[in-house]
Parts: structure tokens; C-alpha cells; sequence
């Protein structure tokens, strides 16, 4: 196994790259561990950022009650990103001592939390994108068939409650309405690429994912309408289209975040509580 | 944190095991009977306390005056042939 350092030089695990063709007409090769790795490192970066920006509501939330669901949520994120992470080295070192380049993460996760609305649509695209990849993995046979088996009833309720929240908020005031669509349009172009093929997990358990983005898209595009939001026809796979993510690219708000996330640990190395 | 004053008081009932009867549990705040069963099961299940919920406007309950106390309780105290301590058990009745 090896654990990326952190420099901003590619990191030896060979993480999947965007323009690579879908490798599933390999798919009978066994992954060697890099690739498995890698796959490992990509969605536990997605849990820990996430994690940790659900955690900044923390004291901010609107009501109490709100402040318990997403720090649970986020909680949730934190144990599966443990696992995750420990597959490819210590928990500890990757989340603190890596630097920006060498997290895999979406682009999707780091983004601010901006209102509440942000909030629920960056959770709505995520949790629905993980519910729908965990219950494949979970379904298949592979590295990550324990993991995901475990995570996916956790994952289905995060989506549960992003849902149930998109169509209260779209559905609600004028305001409430106004802002949920500004929150959707603006974080639409964040999830093309949660569709690029990690390599790992397509050699291992086979996702089809062109299929999965069929099924994301149907998910989501039902519950905007039901809260009489307008799913954004923006582009998102066929024209330009954030991401770079998974291959260590991130957004300037990601540089900030990382700083306040690391910054105890490294200036105190080792401290414990 | 803002006031949540819009949003109406719900009475959170949770079940710990099959076989035993909801318990009030305590109350929360949330916008409609939906969210108030999500916010349930945040607050009061997160550390594996239930397996079913119940929430309940809380405006729906009629409760007991406390003004009426005297006439509602204290007639049973002196009743105690409303307990059913005059039965022998049977031997080897263990709970009952």
C-alpha cells in the first residue's frame, strides 16, 4: 500500500484520471492494490471534506434541532472516512498532514456551505450520487462490498433528509423557493464529475457508470420537480464542466478549509486529549 | 442561534424494544409531523434508545389540571382493595 506523501507532485497510487476510457471492458483484470488504494482514498476524501464542512454548522444551524441532524450526518461521514482512510495508511496523517494536492475528493465537498440551501443541495447531490454507488458496491462483490453494505443505510438517510428539506425549502416561500434554486444551479456544475470512473472500484465491483448517472439524474430531477424547483440544463458531462477532484485539483475555498482542519495537529504534532 | 418561534412543540414517544409500550421521551421543534419524526430520531434514538417513534402536536394532548388533582387522585388512596394483594400466588409464579 502506499500512502500518498504530501507534496504536490502526483501521487505514486495512480489515481484514476478524468480523461481515461471506461475501463470496463477490463473489468476481468484483477485491480492491483494501488488502484484499490487509491478507489479507497478517493471516497474516503469525499467523506472526510464533507465531514468537515457539515461540522462547521456546528453553534451556526438555524434551529437546534437542524444543528443535531447535520452534526449526525457528519458524524457519519467521519466513521465511514475512518475506515476508509485506514485501508490506506494512518487516519490520522492523511487527514492532517497531506497537503491540498494530494487529497481525491469531489469538488462538490469542499465547496462552502453559503446559506442553508447550499448546505441541503450540496447534501442532495452527494448523498443521492453515494447512496446510489453504495448500494452497488454493497450488492457486488469486491473490496468495498463490507463497507458500503454498512454505510448505505446511513447514506439513505442523509438522503432522506436533504430530500425532505429540498422540497420544503423549494416549495416554501417565495424566499425559500428563490434560494434553493440559486443553491441548485450554482453547485450543478459540481457533479459531472462524481460520474468519472474510479478505476478501483469499476475493475473490483464492476459499476456501470454510465448507469449510475442515469439513475442520479432520474432521482434528482424528481425530487426538484416535486419541489417545483427547475433542474438546470446547464452542462455537466457533454461541455465544460467542473472537476479534477479525484486527481488532486481543487477550488480556492478547499485551500481555507484545509488550513483550519490541519492547523491543531500540525502545530501540535501529537498532542492528545 | 435564531428563535425557531414559527415552528410548532411536538411530544417525542419512543418504543426501546418490541414488546414494551411507547415512552414520552421529551419534545422537540420542527415545521411539520415528517420533520418532526426526523428530528426524533436524531435526538432521541441517536445512541440506539428505540426501534419505533411516535411524535404528537403537542397542542393535541389534553392533560390533567393540577387544580383538579384532589378530586382525580387522592379517592383511590384509600382503596386498597383495588390492589390485587389479596390473591395467594402460586408457588413458582415468578413475575406477575
Amino acid at each position: 500500500m502506499t500512502a500518498p506523501t504530501g507534496t504536490h507532485r502526483t501521487d505514486a497510487s495512480a489515481p484514476p484520471s478524468a480523461g481515461a476510457p471506461t475501463p470496463e471492458a477490463a473489468s476481468s483484470t484483477t485491480a492491483t492494490d494501488p488502484a484499490i488504494s487509491a478507489a479507497a482514498l478517493a471516497l474516503g476524501d469525499d467523506a472526510l471534506v464533507l465531514s468537515h464542512r457539515l461540522g462547521e454548522w456546528a453553534g451556526h444551524a438555524p434551529v437546534l434541532e437542524e444543528e443535531v441532524a447535520l452534526a449526525n450526518i457528519a458524524l457519519d461521514l467521519l466513521g465511514q472516512a475512518r475506515i476508509l482512510l485506514s485501508q490506506v495508511g494512518d487516519e490520522d496523517e492523511l487527514a492532517y498532514l497531506r497537503e491540498e494536492r494530494a487529497f481525491r475528493n469531489l469538488q462538490l465537498v469542499e465547496q462552502p456551505g453559503g446559506d442553508f440551501a447550499h448546505t441541503i443541495a450540496r447534501q442532495l447531490y452527494f448523498s443521492t450520487y453515494q447512496a446510489l454507488l453504495y448500494a452497488e458496491l454493497a450488492r457486488t462483490e469486491g473490496p468495498f462490498t463490507a463497507l458500503a453494505a454498512k454505510a448505505v443505510k446511513e447514506v439513505d438517510y442523509h438522503r432522506d433528509h436533504a430530500e425532505q428539506w429540498t422540497l420544503r425549502l423549494g416549495d416554501g416561500t417565495v424566499e425559500s423557493h428563490t434560494r434553493m434554486q440559486r443553491a441548485v444551479d450554482a453547485l450543478w456544475r459540481y457533479t459531472g464529475e462524481m460520474f468519472q470512473p474510479i478505476d478501483g472500484i469499476t475493475a473490483t465491483h464492476g459499476i456501470n457508470w454510465t448507469a449510475l448517472q442515469e439513475l442520479w439524474d432520474t432521482s434528482i430531477g424528481e425530487t426538484l420537480r416535486g419541489a417545483t424547483l427547475t433542474v438546470p440544463e446547464t452542462p455537466r458531462s457533454d461541455g465544460w464542466t467542473a472537476g479534477g477532484g479525484r486527481q488532486g485539483l481543487h477550488t480556492e475555498p478547499f485551500g481555507r478549509m484545509l488550513a483550519e482542519m490541519q492547523h491543531l495537529h500540525r502545530s501540535h504534532p501529537g498532542a492528545t486529549w | 442561534m435564531t428563535e425557531s418561534t414559527d415552528w410548532p412543540l411536538w411530544e417525542v414517544f419512543v418504543r426501546s424494544r418490541r414488546g414494551l409500550s411507547h415512552t414520552h421521551a421529551g419534545s422537540l421543534h420542527a415545521p411539520d409531523a415528517q420533520m418532526a419524526l426526523r428530528n426524533a430520531r436524531d435526538l432521541y434514538t441517536r445512541r440506539n434508545e428505540g426501534v419505533s417513534l411516535w411524535v404528537v402536536p403537542s397542542t393535541a394532548i389534553t392533560a390533567s389540571s393540577p387544580d383538579e388533582k384532589d378530586s382525580f387522585f387522592e379517592p383511590a388512596g384509600d382503596k386498597p382493595y383495588r390492589h390485587p394483594t389479596f390473591y395467594e400466588i402460586p408457588e413458582g409464579v415468578k413475575h406477575l
